[in-house]
C-alpha cells in the first residue's frame, strides 16, 4: 500500500460511497417514530402579531405540538432570545414578523400532512406596518424601525465588542477604519475617482436543504442531527436557549450537501429542538427550497467609493462607505461588515485610508456569511475602480496592480505585517494563463492602424476583452481547532476531528497529513464523523480555516503519537533516543527496523491497545513576535476573464476564466483545483447571473427556475485554476486555507474584460446582457 | 385510494401499494430505502433525483409512482456490479468529479443515458446532455472530463 504523502493527489476518502449513492446525509437518516415538523411563516414583511388561534390546527389529528409565542416567552426553561452577535432572533415570532418568511409558529405531527393541515389553521392575526426594503430607506430619519431594541450579550466575540447597534436607527453596526491622514492624501493626489458600486442579495443554494432532527431523552439530554458547518457554535447556542448544559446538548453533523457559509450559527435547530421538547418525541424538519430562501441570504451591498492617485497609479487615498443590508435579524452581518471593511482598500499600499463600513437591518431576509464574507463585496468596487483609474491614466490594468500590490513584509491597513504573500505570482499566474501580453500587443496593433477609439478585437459584432482582479482575505482570528489521533494495535490511525466533511475534501486532507507524520497509508487511516460527544472542540469549519488550523492540530497530534512511539522503544528495547528515527511507516534502529505494531505489543505486553494523542491549535489577536494579528494567516488570490461580447446585443460570453491562488502547500493538488476551479464558478454564478429579486419585501424567485444557477452550458471552454506556493510558517507543511480565494476577483474580472471588450462600465451586479446592451446605447448616443 | 403497481427496480420486481399523489423519488427513498437520488429544487430543474425510468433520464421528484407502473427504474444503488463499479463511478473518482456529492448520483446516471444514446459523444454533446443538472461545488469541468475519459476508454 502506497503511504501518505503531501503534494499528491490521493482517492478521497469521501469517494466511495458518494459515487454509489450509499453515503448518507441528513435527510437520508431514518429515526424510528420520528414526527414531521413544519414552520409557519409570515406572508408579510413587517407587522405586529396582534393575536394567534391554534385551537383549530390543534385538533388536527395527528399533531402532537405546536409552538408559538406562548411556548417560548413563558417557558422558564427557555431563553427566547438568540443570535451569534446580537440576542435579536427568536425561535418563533414574538412582537413582530420582521421579513417575509419569518417563522411565526411550527407543528409537530405524525405524518407531514398532518403538520401541513395544521398550519393552514392557524390563524395569525396581523396589523401591518411600514417595511424598510433597502438601505437607503433605513437610513432614512424617521425610518420605521426593524427592531425597536436590540439585546446585546454579555459576553460576545472579542473581535466584534467594539460594534454595537446605534440606538434610534436601523444602524446594526457601524465598523470605522483611519490609516494616515485621509484630508491630505486628496490633496496630495492628482487625480481623484468617485464611484458606487452595488451587488443584490443572493443565496447559497447548495443542493441539500437545511435539515434537522432533534431527540429528547427522559433525563433531558438532547440529540441534534444538525447540517450545521459549526457544531460546536450551535451546541452552545442551543445549551444556552433551552438553559442545559453542554455536556447534555449532543450535535451530530453527517457529510453536508455543501455549506458555502449558508449552514454556519443556528438555522433550524432552535425551532426543532422546541418541537421536540414540547412533542417529548424526536422530531424531524427537512426545509423546502423555498424557505432555504428565507433562511439565509448573502448581504447585498452599496459601495461608494472614493480614491486618489498620483498621475504615475500610485495610490494615495481612499475613503470608502459600505452600506451591507443584513435584514431582519444580525446573524454574523456584523462580522461581514467588519471584514469587508478592513479589505476596502484592496490588496494595495495605500498609505491615507477612511473607512466605514455599516451593517444595517431591513425588512429582508437575513444575510449572514457566505463564501467570500464581505470580501466579494468590497472587491467588487475595489477591482472595478481600479480598471477604471487605469483606463482614465492610460495605464496597464496589470502594471497598476504589480505596482500598487502588497509584497512579503508590507504592512496591511491595520499597520500589522504581512507574510506569505504570494499576490504578485498570482496576478502574473493568470494573466500569462489568458494571453495578457497578446492582448496589449493586438490592442495597440489595432489603435495606430485603425485610429479607432473602439475596443476589442473585431469579428463581425462580436469584441473581445480580458479582465484582471485579486485580492486580499483574513481568517477568522482568534479560534480553536482541538484534534484527537488513535493509534491501533494494527497500526492503523483513527482522526477525530470537528472538521465538517461538505465537499470540501478535508477528511482525505487530515488523513494525508497525519499519514506522512507517520508513514502510514491512507487506506489504513479513518477520519471518524463529527459527533460533538466524540470528537474535541472546533470552533467552525468555515473562513477557509480548517487545513491551517485542524490540520495543524492533526500533525501536532501524529507527532504526539510518534514521540510515544520513541519512548516506548527507549524503554522496552533500551535504545538511546537519538538513534531512534522514524522512515516509512517503521521505526529504525541502528541494528532493525520495528514495525508499529510490534512496539506497541512490546508497550501493552499483548497484542491490544491503543496510544492517545491530541493536538491543539489556538490563534490569537497577536502573533508570535507579539505584533498584532488580525489574521492567523492571509489568502490572496487573482483571477482573469477572457470575453466575447455582442456588441449589437449586449450578449457575453466567457471564453475563458483562469484563476491563480496562494495555496501556500498544496496538500491534495486535486483537491485544490476542485475548490479554486468551483470557487471560480460560484462567482461566475454571482457575476452573471444570480439575484434574489424583490417586489415589496416578497421574494419573487425563492425557487432554482428564476434564481438561476450555472450550469454546464453557462462555462467557458477552459477553466484554468492554479496553485501558487508561497509556503507559510504556521501552517502545515506551509498550507494555507484555500476554499474561498478564488470566488472573490470573479465578479471585477469578468466586469472589467467587458470593459475592455465593448468599453461599457458596469457597476452594479449581476453583468447581463441587458445593462450592457443600455450601456452600448448611452455610447452610440453620445457618439 | 392507494393503487397497487409493478415495478421493476435495479432488476428486482417489485409489486407495492401507492397513494396517486406519490412521487417515484418519495416511493424509491421511502418504501425502497434507496436513497442515492436526492430531492434538490422539487420542480425538475437540478438534476439530483435523476434516475434512469426504462433507460431515460426522468427528475423523479416530478414524476408520480403510478405513472411508473410497469417501468424498469434504474437508480444509483443499482449501478455497480457485485464486485466492481461501473466505469462512470471509477472516473468520477480518478477525475474528481464530486466535492459534496449531492448531486452525483444524478450526473452519473444522466451520463449512462447518454452513453446508452450515443455510444461515442462529443464534448458539446457531454455538455449539452449535462446541462440540466446543477453540481453547485462547481466540478463541472472535472465531470466533463471524467466523461470523456470514459468515452476514451470504452
Amino acid at each position: 500500500m502506497e503511504l501518505a504523502d503531501i503534494g499528491k493527489t490521493f482517492r478521497r476518502l469521501d469517494y466511495q460511497t458518494k459515487v454509489t449513492g450509499t453515503a448518507q446525509y441528513l435527510a437520508d437518516m431514518q429515526i424510528p417514530g420520528v414526527c414531521h415538523g413544519k414552520i409557519l411563516r409570515s406572508p408579510l414583511a413587517h407587522a405586529r402579531i396582534k393575536n394567534i388561534d391554534i385551537s383549530k390546527a390543534a385538533q388536527v389529528s395527528g399533531v402532537v405540538a405546536i409552538i408559538t409565542r406562548d411556548d417560548i416567552v413563558h417557558d422558564e426553561g427557555i431563553e427566547p432570545y438568540y443570535g451569534p452577535v446580537f440576542h435579536d432572533q427568536t425561535i418563533v415570532a414574538v412582537d413582530k414578523v420582521r421579513h417575509v418568511g419569518d417563522p411565526v409558529a411550527a407543528v409537530a405531527a405524525l405524518d407531514a400532512d398532518a403538520a401541513e393541515e395544521a398550519l393552514r389553521l392557524i390563524e395569525i392575526e396581523y396589523e401591518e406596518l411600514a417595511p424598510v426594503l433597502d438601505v437607503h430607506e433605513a437610513l432614512k430619519p424617521g425610518a420605521p424601525l426593524v427592531h425597536d431594541a436590540v439585546r446585546i450579550p454579555e459576553s460576545g466575540f472579542a473581535d466584534l465588542a467594539e460594534l454595537k447597534p446605534v440606538a434610534g436607527t436601523n444602524v446594526c453596526t457601524h465598523f470605522k477604519l483611519l490609516r494616515g491622514n485621509i484630508e491630505k492624501g486628496f490633496a496630495e493626489s492628482d487625480r481623484i475617482f468617485e464611484d458606487t458600486f452595488t451587488l443584490p442579495a443572493t443565496q447559497h443554494s447548495f443542493l441539500e436543504t437545511h435539515a434537522c432532527i432533534a431527540a429528547v431523552e427522559p433525563g433531558g439530554r438532547i440529540t441534534v442531527w444538525a447540517t450545521t458547518q459549526n457544531p460546536f457554535v450551535v451546541r452552545t447556542q442551543l445549551s444556552n436557549i433551552f438553559k442545559i448544559p453542554i455536556s447534555k446538548v449532543r450535535i451530530i453533523v453527517p457529510y453536508l450537501g455543501g455549506g458555502y457559509g449558508g449552514k454556519v450559527y443556528p438555522k433550524i435547530e432552535p425551532i426543532t429542538v422546541a418541537l421536540a421538547l414540547k412533542a417529548k418525541r424526536a422530531v424531524r424538519v427537512v426545509l423546502s427550497r423555498e424557505e432555504v430562501f428565507y433562511t439565509i441570504t448573502k448581504h447585498a451591498a452599496v459601495i461608494r467609493m472614493k480614491t486618489g492617485v498620483k498621475k504615475d497609479g500610485t495610490l494615495v487615498a481612499r475613503e470608502c462607505e459600505i452600506y451591507l443590508d443584513t435584514g431582519a435579524y444580525a446573524e454574523i452581518g456584523p462580522r461581514v461588515a467588519k471584514k469587508s471593511g478592513y479589505t476596502a482598500a484592496g490588496p494595495y499600499r495605500i498609505p491615507n485610508v477612511k473607512i466605514d463600513s455599516y451593517s444595517i437591518y431591513t425588512n429582508k431576509p437575513p444575510a449572514g456569511a457566505f463564501r467570500g464574507f464581505g470580501v466579494s463585496q468590497s472587491a467588487w468596487a475595489v477591482e472595478s475602480q481600479m480598471d477604471i483609474v487605469a483606463a482614465a491614466l492610460k495605464i496597464d490594468p496589470l502594471e497598476i496592480r504589480l505596482k500598487n500590490g502588497y509584497e512579503e513584509g508590507d504592512k496591511f491597513v491595520t499597520e500589522e505585517t504581512l507574510r506569505s504573500i504570494g499576490l504578485k505570482e498570482c496576478v502574473g499566474a493568470v494573466a500569462k494563463s489568458i494571453g495578457w501580453e497578446q492582448k496589449n500587443r493586438q490592442g495597440d496593433t489595432e489603435n495606430k492602424e485603425t485610429g479607432s477609439t473602439e475596443q476589442g478585437a473585431r469579428s463581425g459584432s462580436m469584441r473581445s476583452g480580458k479582465g484582471l482582479a485579486c485580492m486580499i482575505k483574513a481568517t477568522i482570528t482568534p479560534s480553536i481547532s482541538c484534534a484527537v489521533v488513535k493509534l491501533n494495535e494494527d497500526a492503523s490511525l483513527s482522526i477525530y476531528a470537528g472538521t465538517v466533511e461538505m465537499g470540501q475534501g478535508s477528511e482525505t486532507v487530515l488523513a494525508q497529513i497525519a499519514g506522512k507524520e507517520l508513514g502510514i497509508p491512507l487506506q489504513k487511516i479513518q477520519v471518524l464523523g463529527v459527533d460533538t460527544d466524540v470528537v474535541p472542540y472546533d470552533l467552525t469549519t468555515s473562513s477557509s480555516r480548517s487545513t491551517f488550523h485542524m490540520g495543524k492540530a492533526v500533525q501536532l497530534a501524529a507527532q504526539d503519537i510518534m514521540w510515544q512511539l520513541k519512548q516506548t522503544v527507549v524503554k522496552e528495547y533500551g535504545i538511546p533516543e537519538d538513534q531512534i528515527k522514524f522512515a516509512d511507516g517503521k521505526i529504525r534502529l541502528p541494528e532493525t527496523a520495528l514495525d508499529y505494531s510490534e512496539v506497541m505489543a512490546k508497550r501493552f505486553g499483548m497484542r491490544g491497545g491503543t496510544l492517545v494523542a491530541d493536538g491543539q491549535v489556538k490563534t490569537s489577536v497577536k502573533d508570535e513576535y507579539g505584533e498584532k494579528s488580525t489574521s492567523a494567516f492571509w489568502f490572496v488570490a487573482a483571477g482573469a476573464a477572457e470575453v466575447e461580447v455582442d456588441s449589437e446585443t449586449g450578449k457575453i460570453k466567457l471564453l475563458k476564466y483562469a484563476t491563480a491562488v496562494d495555496v501556500g502547500k498544496a496538500i491534495n493538488p486535486l483537491g485544490c483545483r476542485q475548490q479554486l476551479s468551483g470557487a471560480a464558478i460560484t462567482g461566475i454564478g454571482q457575476a452573471m447571473f444570480e439575484e434574489i429579486a424583490y417586489d415589496n419585501g416578497q421574494l419573487i424567485n425563492p425557487n432554482l427556475v428564476d434564481y438561476v444557477l450555472p450550469s454546464l452550458g453557462d462555462m467557458p471552454p477552459v477553466i484554468d485554476p492554479i496553485s501558487i506556493e508561497t509556503p507559510d510558517r504556521n501552517g502545515p507543511f506551509g498550507a494555507k486555507g484555500i476554499g474561498e480565494s478564488a470566488l472573490i476577483p470573479v465578479a471585477p474580472a469578468i466586469a472589467n474584460a467587458v470593459f475592455d471588450a465593448v468599453g461599457v462600465r458596469i457597476k452594479d451586479l449581476p453583468i447581463k446582457a441587458e445593462k450592457i446592451y443600455l450601456g452600448l446605447e448611452a455610447t452610440r448616443a453620445k457618439t | 385510494m392507494k393503487k397497487t403497481i409493478s415495478i421493476r427496480v435495479n432488476g428486482i420486481e417489485q409489486s407495492v401499494e401507492v397513494e396517486p399523489r406519490v412521487t417515484l423519488l418519495e416511493l424509491v427513498r421511502e418504501q425502497f430505502n434507496l436513497t442515492g437520488a436526492k430531492l434538490g429544487c422539487d420542480i425538475q430543474v437540478c438534476g439530483a433525483c435523476t434516475l434512469l425510468l426504462d433507460g431515460k433520464p426522468v427528475s423523479a421528484c416530478s414524476v408520480l409512482a403510478v405513472d411508473a407502473d410497469g417501468c424498469e427504474v434504474l437508480t444509483i444503488e443499482g449501478l455497480s456490479g457485485k464486485n466492481s463499479l461501473h466505469p462512470l463511478q471509477e472516473a468520477f473518482m480518478e477525475f474528481g468529479a464530486l466535492q459534496c456529492g449531492y448531486c452525483t448520483s444524478g450526473f452519473i446516471l444522466t451520463a449512462k443515458a447518454l452513453f446508452d444514446e450515443v455510444p461515442h459523444p462529443t464534448e458539446q454533446q457531454i455538455r449539452d446532455y449535462l446541462a440540466g443538472n446543477f453540481c453547485r461545488c462547481g466540478c463541472y469541468q472535472e465531470i466533463v472530463q471524467a466523461i470523456k475519459n470514459v468515452v476514451g476508454n470504452s
